[in-house]
């Protein structure tokens, strides 16, 4: 179990972060303008940009 | 499978994994033609009401002193009555970056469906009509025809809340196929040199896990709003009817007290919020004896929860102020989180962003699907070959 386990945290730390950043993007700009719209922007920015980057990203 | 001296707990992984894959392929297959479709016409939507300025189809409203009196609810009617004679209204909307606006919504009769219904523009300070051709017709209606019911109606809005059902599950699907394919491979890996199906297969991963979710956001609200139809013919059963018992049996009314107070009456009865839009009698947002005027919250996240204030449309007292239903406030709260309205510029386009992100995830699978099937080899070896 215990091998298992490390390698699904080595294949999904990554994607919890960026899923966890859309998250607070997404419900940010409900609280409130200003502050919370740019934490959404960064929140939703971030998972934006790393799937621009990999699009565009020749060798 | 097996006779390969793999250990048994070897063989099930590759048989769950088969499974998964199964469920993967064909719930995307199925309903990736609909998501594109979505997608697609979606784009515009996020940007329209930068597209209907660009297209002069905003309604503009003269400049006038900045403490012009405005014309009482009453007399609105009046002038919308009188911009469109043998109609009655329906609604009555009110925006907060247009105070001096009140949006008419007006058809043949009040129970008339929303298609058929003509909505305009009054200033409130003259009582004015002006156009909004792109909230009645025109390249923005038929985008946003599309994208709510494909112009079939509530079949047609059912039928895209099962598609949106089965995104969520290729979504979910995919995400455990992740594990399988990502073993050993970096996060972002992206194969440039190998072939193209694999830059792809890579690109596919990639950016369907960083849009994972968004896309299950956008996924879940787009389907509460499709069955929005649903859910207030429940609000009505559940809240309404019993509200408004004691009038079942009520002639119908052949004249309404006016409109005038109708705002008044209403903060009375809800202090602290703000009007949001009025519901005439006979509208499906009221009863045949009522007005309802739906009051909204006056904080950012309850700005988009609304509770109704029922009025009687013979004597204006108020009957009720009525509960909200959870999934009154679950529809409420998804319209923002489908639409990507309220945060300014940079969220639509980053809202855009995300959007095409998803179109490429799903012409990459559906091209890797293709290719697969060419090669005529499951996807479970390219797993493997990964692993």
């Amino acid at each position: 179990m215990k091998p298992r386990q490390s390698s699904f945290w080595k294949v999904f730390s990554a994607p919890t972060v960026i899923a966890l950043l859309s998250a607070t993007g997404l419900f940010a700009a409900l609280l409130g303008d200003g502050f919370w719209d740019s934490l959404s922007w960064l929140g939703l920015g971030i998972p934006a940009l790393l799937g621009l980057r990999g699009l565009l990203r020749r060798r | 499978m097996g006779g390969f001296g793999f250990s048994e707990g070897y063989e099930m992984k590759s048989k769950t994994i088969r499974r998964w894959s199964f469920v993967h392929t064909w719930s995307s297959l199925i309903c990736t033609v609909f998501l594109l479709m979505l997608a697609l016409t979606g784009l515009p939507l996020i940007f329209h009401h930068e597209i209907d300025h660009l297209l002069g189809d905003a309604a503009e409203l003269k400049v006038m002193p900045a403490d012009t009196p405005q014309l009482n609810l009453q007399q609105l009617v009046q002038a919308a009555e009188k911009h469109r004679p043998g109609e009655v209204m329906q609604y009555f909307g009110f925006e907060e970056d247009e105070p001096n606006a009140a949006i008419a919504i007006m058809a043949a009769t009040a129970g008339t469906e929303p298609n058929s219904s003509h909505t305009f523009m009054l200033d409130a300070r003259t009582g004015e009509a002006l156009e909004m051709p792109s909230a009645n017709g025109g390249f923005m209606m038929i985008m946003l025809r599309l994208h709510v019911d494909m112009f079939a109606g509530l079949p047609g809005k059912l039928l895209l809340a099962f598609m949106g059902l089965l995104f969520v599950v290729a979504i979910v699907s995919g995400t455990v196929l992740y594990l399988p394919f990502m073993r050993r491979l970096k996060f972002a890996t992206v194969r440039q040199d190998k072939s193209t199906r694999l830059r792809w297969l890579d690109l596919h991963n990639l950016i369907g896990v960083v849009t994972l979710t968004w896309a299950l956001v956008v996924g879940v609200t787009g389907v509460i709003s499709a069955c929005a139809d649903l859910l207030i013919a429940a609000w009505r059963n559940d809240s309404l009817s019993a509200m408004v018992a004691p009038y079942r049996d009520a002639p119908p009314l052949t004249q309404l007290a006016p409109a005038t107070r109708l705002l008044d009456i209403a903060k009375e009865a809800a202090p602290g919020m703000q009007p949001d839009f009025i519901a005439f009698p006979g509208t499906r947002f009221s009863s045949e004896h009522h007005y309802a005027v739906f009051m909204k919250g006056s904080t950012h996240l309850t700005s988009h929860l609304l509770t109704p204030v029922l009025i009687d449309a013979s004597t204006l007292q108020v009957t009720a102020v009525a509960e909200r239903p959870w999934y009154m406030d679950a529809m409420g709260m998804s319209q923002p989180l489908h639409f990507g309205d309220y945060g300014g510029m940079p969220m639509q386009i980053l809202w855009a962003t995300l959007d095409v992100l998803t179109i490429i995830v799903l012409g990459s699978g559906v091209y890797l699907w293709v290719v697969r099937r060419k090669a005529a080899k499951p996807v479970l070896e390219k797993a493997e070959r990964v692993a």
